[in-house]
């Protein structure tokens, strides 16, 4: 099939359509460049340690658990822990409330909530993210157990 | 291969040579889903993390799959439909549509009771649930158009103009997760690695994914046979059949 013997017409259908798909795919590309931060769901530690997040609004902002950092208050919900980026951002959140299943160190979270003056993130809601990785309980002992030996020379 | 293109571009060439379609496409999909359903409900391994709500994912991600899939046929349908005049596309635009809404429905809606126990939430407006929303309204939009107007000809053009625009959802859908920073977490099957999950989990999924295509074909061929006879209804051929 050559693009010169198709009847004119045709033609002229399909290089209509063709312009009308590049010209509101172009559109649509520039609206979502212009709103690419509003399209991202939460604030990286980068953006929150370099003031980017507005104080006392309610926003989302994430990172990773830090192995260790998980403060629990005796008697109460409360919780305190530090999330960052793996590349040396971080930041504290503080939270009240029951955390998600999935929620432990070296996890990513998404909470909501609002920064306060000296960059401690007060957060309403946690939510856990996960990666795209899926594996048998068995299989993920093996590798731990492998991990460990690894350490111990 | 122009003649093979006009002979089942032929309402009637192409309900009398489909017919023979419709039992091997019934048999696999009840073969493949039954197998499907067993070994990954049943067999598969549960998660190290998510423990058998893992589960969840033998049906979220065939639906997820064939709803954009199913959108680019039915936008490539359209294509045809519009600058080649086809009738028969249109109809296949027509009747793939709900089937279409349908599918996609499935996966927000397995995908927000994954989310609950995993994430903590059903729903959030991060990019990639977002778009796949708005998949599900660009189907229902194209159902809504085609269907409007008493099924004139100048609403299926508008349903067809509209399929074929949003065909530019797709790749957002697809990427959203590498662009932006969403909750949903990125594609755990791509060309270029290994999967990023062992085969008694990818195993089953893909099964489940074949056999999601075996019903939606059978669906979408039943549907358009049934629309065909409907719209040639005045033809030789149909009053042939109702003679017989």
């Amino acid at each position: 099939m050559k693009f010169g013997a198709m009847k004119p017409q045709r033609r002229n259908r399909l290089l209509l359509v063709l312009g009308l798909l590049a010209g509101v795919g172009l559109a649509l590309t520039f609206v979502l460049k212009a709103l690419n931060s509003n399209i991202n769901l939460f604030y990286t530690p980068v953006q929150v340690i370099d003031g980017e997040v507005p104080i006392g609004a309610r926003v989302r902002a994430g990172g990773m658990v830090e192995a260790g950092s998980i403060r629990r208050s005796e008697g109460s919900l409360e919780v305190a822990f530090t999330v960052s980026d793996l590349a040396g951002a971080a930041f504290e959140i503080r939270y009240i409330g029951i955390l998600p299943d999935l929620f432990r160190e070296g996890q990513g979270v998404v909470a909501t909530g609002a920064l306060s003056q000296d960059g401690v993130f007060f957060a309403e809601e946690i939510l856990a993210k996960h990666d795209e990785k899926y594996m048998p309980p068995e299989v993920a002992m093996a590798l731990d157990a492998t991990k460990l030996e690894a350490l111990q020379p | 291969m122009w003649r093979w293109f006009h002979q089942w571009g032929s309402p009637k060439f192409f309900y009398h040579r489909s017919g023979a379609l419709l039992p091997v496409l019934a048999l696999a999909s009840v073969l493949i889903l039954g197998c499907g359903v067993v070994w990954g409900l049943l067999i598969a391994p549960a998660d190290y993390q998510q423990g058998e709500s893992v589960r969840i994912m033998y049906v979220h991600v065939p639906a997820a799959i064939l709803a954009q899939s199913s959108y680019a046929m039915m936008a490539i349908m359209a294509l045809i439909s519009l600058i080649w005049r086809l009738k028969i596309a249109d109809a296949a635009v027509q009747t793939v549509a709900p089937i279409g809404a349908c599918v996609t429905l499935l996966a927000l809606a397995t995908g927000s009771l994954w989310g609950k126990p995993m994430w903590g939430t059903y729903w959030v407006w991060d990019a990639r649930l977002t778009s796949t929303l708005i998949l599900f309204f660009l189907f229902a939009g194209v159902l809504a158009l085609r269907n409007a107007a008493g099924q004139s000809q100048s609403a299926g053009r508008a349903a067809s103009v509209l399929a074929v625009i949003g065909l530019l959802n797709l790749p957002i859908i697809k990427y959203s997760v590498d662009w932006w920073f969403t909750l949903h977490q990125p594609a755990s099957f791509t060309l270029t690695e290994r999967p990023a999950m062992p085969f008694s989990m990818w195993g089953p999924l893909l099964m489940m994914v074949v056999g999601f295509y075996a019903w939606f074909f059978l669906a979408w061929l039943i549907r358009l046979r049934h629309e065909l006879v409907k719209r040639e209804v005045r033809t030789d051929w149909v009053q042939q059949m109702i003679k017989q």
